[in-house]
C-alpha cells in the first residue's frame, strides 16, 4: 500500500488505464495543461485541451464512445453539466435503447462537486440524483483515494456511460491505495461497510461518510454502536448491504449533502420501507442539506453541510435516548 | 449512379412519405416529420458519399435513410414500432440509426446530431479510417448553441466532417427569416473559419455535385465543409399539422421548383427517358412501398421483455 490524496490517485488510475488501452482518451478544460505528463507518455492526440464548451465536449465523447473509444472527459465542477445535460442525459443514456441496442457508450464524465470551499452554487451543487434518475447512466461518488483510484479504473472499463463525481474536500486528504494497477480496482454497485455496529445503520457517500464515521465514534461512547455504510456507487445501487444491515439494526438513518426532496436518501428508505419494513424499530430518518442554492459564506455553508452532531442527535431519538426536539 | 437512378431513389421516398400521409389519415398510425420536398437533398448527399463515410441525421430522417440504401419496410417497421424496424422498435420514426450503413446515431433534439459528430470524425481521425463524417441537420438547429460549439471544435481540431444544413425555410413553426438575419447559414461558417457553400437543393445533380466537392476539400487536408441546400419542407412541422401556417403565396413558387418534377422535365427534355419510363419509375417506386407496408404491417410487436432489454452494454 502507499498514501496518496484522491487527487493523486485519480491521476494514477487515468495513467494506468491509458498505458491499458489504447481506446482511452482525455478531453477537458486544462486536461492536457494540468496533466503534462500524461500528455508526454500517452501523446497529445490522447489527452486534449478543449474548449469552454461543455455541451461539444459531451458531446464529442458521446460520438467517440458510439465508435469504440473510451473518452474521459472532465468538465471540473457539477453545475457545469448542466450545459452538457443532453449530450449526456438524451444521448449517452438514451441512444443505446433507442437504436435497438445497435451501439454502447462507454465514456466517463468527470467533475468535482460539494461544498466546503466557500464557491457558491454555481460551482457547488450536488446534483447526483439528477443522473440516478436517468436511465442508462451509472452514478459514482467515491469517499475514500483508494475508491477514487478503484472505481475510476472500472468505471474507465465499464461499457456505460458513468458519471463521476468528487467531492471537493476530499480531493487533498491522503489514503492508503493498492501498489498494484490490477489490485486497486473497485466493482461499480458495491457498497462497503466502513465501521460494523448493531443498533443503527448510517448510509452514506462522498464526504457525509466522514461526519458518519464521526457520529459513530461519538456514540460509541455512550454505548451506541452505529453501522455505516458507504454506497459508493449510487448506481447501480448496492440496496443488498443496506437492507442486510438494516434488518440486523433495526435503524436507518440516511446522510448526504444534497437536497432532501427526491434523493438518494428518499430512495433508500423507500426501498427499506418497501422491503424491511418488519425489521423497523423506529422510523427512517434522513440527514441532509436543507432544499436552497449552496451558499458561499464559510459560516452559512457550515449550516448547509450535515454536521455529525446532527447525526448524533437524531440517532438518539431513534434509541429513545434523547427527547424529540420540538418542531 | 446516373440521373435515372437519382429520380428513382427521389421517387422512392415521394412515394414514402406521401404513403404515410395516407396511412396517418386513414386511422392510427404514428406521427412522423416529412421529408417531402427536400429529397434532392438527400438523395444528391448520398449519393455523392461512400460506404466508408457515416452519416449521422435527425428527426426529419426519411429521405436520408432511403437515399442511403435502407430498406422501406424495416424503416416502416421502425416507424410502426414493430421487433423488426431498424431499432427493434424502441426509436419510432424520431431517431433511427442503422449501423451497417454507417447511420451512425440519430438524434432529434435539435442539434443532437451536431453535439456527437464531432465524437465521430475524432474517433475516424485517431484510428487512420478513410471517410469523413456527414452531419446532417437544419436550418433550426443552426440557431442552437451546439451548432456553433461544434463548428468551433470541428474547425480547431481539423475534423473529416461535412456539416450538411438543410435549409427548408422553417424551425418548427417558425419563418426562419424571423429567427435570423443572415440569409444563409453558410455565411456563419467563416467565422470559425471553414469552407462553405450554399447550393440549390431542389436541384439534385447540383447537391451531388457540391457534396463531392467538399468531400473533395475535406480529404485534401482543408479540415470541415459547411454546406447548405436551398430548399423547403412542402409538410407542416410534423404530421398532425393541418399546415395552416403556410400561405398559398409562398407555397407556389417552391411547387413549381419541386425537385422531382424538376428532373423528370430535365430527362424527359433530353432524351433521357421517355413518358412510359418516367410512369414505369413511379410506378415501381410505388409498388416498393406497398410491399414495405404490408411487409410492417404484418411484422410482430416487440415483446414485452424487450421493455427492459439495452438499457445497458
Amino acid at each position: 500500500m502507499k498514501s496518496l490524496t484522491a487527487q493523486q490517485a485519480l491521476h494514477e488510475a487515468l495513467r494506468e488505464e491509458m498505458a491499458r488501452d489504447d481506446a482511452v482518451l482525455l478531453m477537458g478544460e486544462g486536461m492536457a495543461t494540468l496533466r503534462p505528463d500524461l500528455v508526454e507518455t500517452f501523446g497529445a492526440e490522447r489527452v486534449r485541451n478543449t474548449p469552454l464548451s461543455e455541451a461539444a465536449i459531451a458531446g464529442c465523447a458521446v460520438g467517440a464512445s458510439a465508435m469504440g473509444l473510451r473518452p474521459v472527459i472532465d468538465l471540473l465542477y457539477a453545475p457545469f453539466f448542466t450545459y452538457a445535460m443532453d449530450a449526456l442525459v438524451n444521448s449517452a443514456g438514451k441512444l443505446r435503447y433507442m437504436s435497438g441496442g445497435q451501439f454502447s457508450f462507454p465514456l466517463v464524465a468527470l467533475a468535482q462537486t460539494g461544498a466546503g470551499w466557500g464557491v457558491g452554487a454555481q460551482h457547488s451543487h450536488n446534483l447526483e440524483a439528477w443522473f440516478v434518475h436517468s436511465p442508462g447512466l451509472k452514478v459514482v461518488m467515491p469517499s475514500t483515494p483508494a475508491d477514487v483510484k478503484g472505481l475510476l479504473k472500472s468505471a474507465i472499463r465499464d461499457d456505460n456511460p458513468v458519471v463521476f463525481l468528487l467531492d471537493m474536500t476530499l480531493g487533498f486528504t491522503p489514503g492508503e491505495v493498492a501498489e498494484e494497477p490490477e489490485a486497486a480496482l473497485v466493482p461499480l454497485g458495491q457498497a462497503a461497510v466502513r465501521r460494523a455496529g448493531r443498533d443503527v445503520t448510517l448510509v452514506s457517500y462522498a464526504k457525509s461518510v466522514g461526519t458518519c464515521l464521526q457520529a459513530a465514534e461519538a456514540l460509541a461512547g455512550e454505548g451506541v454502536e452505529a453501522e455505516v455504510i458507504d454506497l459508493r456507487s449510487l448506481k447501480p445501487l448496492d440496496l443488498d448491504t443496506v437492507l442486510r444491515s438494516v434488518r440486523r439494526t433495526g435503524r436507518l438513518v440516511v446522510v448526504h449533502e444534497a437536497g432532501p426532496l427526491c434523493g438518494v436518501g428518499a430512495e433508500v428508505a423507500c426501498a427499506v420501507a418497501e422491503r424491511a419494513f418488519d425489521a423497523l424499530k423506529a422510523p427512517v430518518r434522513r440527514v441532509t442539506s436543507a432544499d436552497v442554492p449552496t451558499p458561499a459564506s464559510f459560516a452559512l455553508e457550515q449550516v448547509f453541510v450535515p454536521q455529525a452532531g446532527q447525526v448524533v442527535a437524531v440517532v438518539q431519538e431513534l434509541m429513545g435516548t434523547k427527547a424529540p426536539a420540538a418542531a | 449512379m446516373n440521373a435515372v437512378e437519382l429520380l428513382e431513389r427521389m421517387l422512392l421516398i415521394r412515394a414514402y412519405e406521401e404513403r404515410v400521409a395516407e396511412l396517418q389519415k386513414q386511422g392510427p398510425f404514428p406521427s412522423t416529420c416529412s421529408s417531402q420536398g427536400q429529397e434532392a437533398s438527400a438523395v444528391g448527399l448520398m449519393a455523392a458519399l461512400r460506404p466508408q463515410d457515416r452519416i449521422l441525421t435527425n428527426h426529419r430522417s426519411a429521405g436520408h435513410l432511403l437515399a442511403r440504401g435502407a430498406d422501406p419496410g424495416r424503416i416502416l417497421a421502425e416507424v410502426m414500432g414493430k421487433a423488426a424496424g431498424y431499432c427493434q422498435g424502441k426509436s419510432g420514426s424520431l431517431h433511427i440509426s442503422v449501423k451497417e450503413l454507417g447511420v451512425v446515431l440519430t438524434s432529434t433534439i435539435v442539434g443532437g446530431e451536431l453535439s456527437m459528430a464531432p465524437g465521430v470524425a475524432l474517433a475516424m481521425k485517431m484510428r487512420r479510417e478513410p471517410g469523413v463524417v456527414a452531419c446532417i441537420f437544419g436550418d433550426g438547429a443552426a440557431c442552437e448553441g451546439i451548432f456553433h460549439e461544434a463548428l468551433n471544435l470541428a474547425s480547431a481540431w481539423r475534423l473529416p466532417i461535412l456539416f450538411v444544413c438543410e435549409n427548408n425555410q422553417w424551425q418548427a413553426y417558425v419563418r426562419r427569416q424571423e429567427t435570423m438575419l443572415t440569409e444563409h447559414v453558410s455565411d456563419w461558417a467563416k467565422g470559425y473559419p471553414m469552407p462553405a457553400r450554399t447550393v440549390d437543393g431542389n436541384d439534385v445533380g447540383a447537391v451531388l455535385d457540391a457534396a463531392q466537392a467538399a468531400v473533395a476539400s475535406i480529404e485534401a487536408g482543408e479540415g470541415p465543409y459547411l454546406l447548405e441546400t436551398w430548399t423547403w419542407r412542402q409538410r407542416g412541422h410534423y404530421s398532425g399539422d393541418d399546415e395552416a401556417h403556410i400561405t398559398a403565396e409562398e407555397r407556389a413558387p417552391w411547387l413549381e421548383r419541386d425537385p422531382i418534377q424538376r428532373l423528370r422535365q430535365h430527362l424527359l427534355h433530353e432524351g433521357l427517358l421517355d413518358a412510359a419510363g418516367a410512369q414505369a419509375l413511379q410506378a415501381r417506386a410505388r409498388a416498393r412501398i406497398d410491399a414495405a407496408v404490408a411487409f410492417a404491417q404484418e411484422a410482430p410487436w416487440p415483446q414485452p421483455a424487450q421493455l427492459l432489454t439495452d438499457v445497458y452494454a
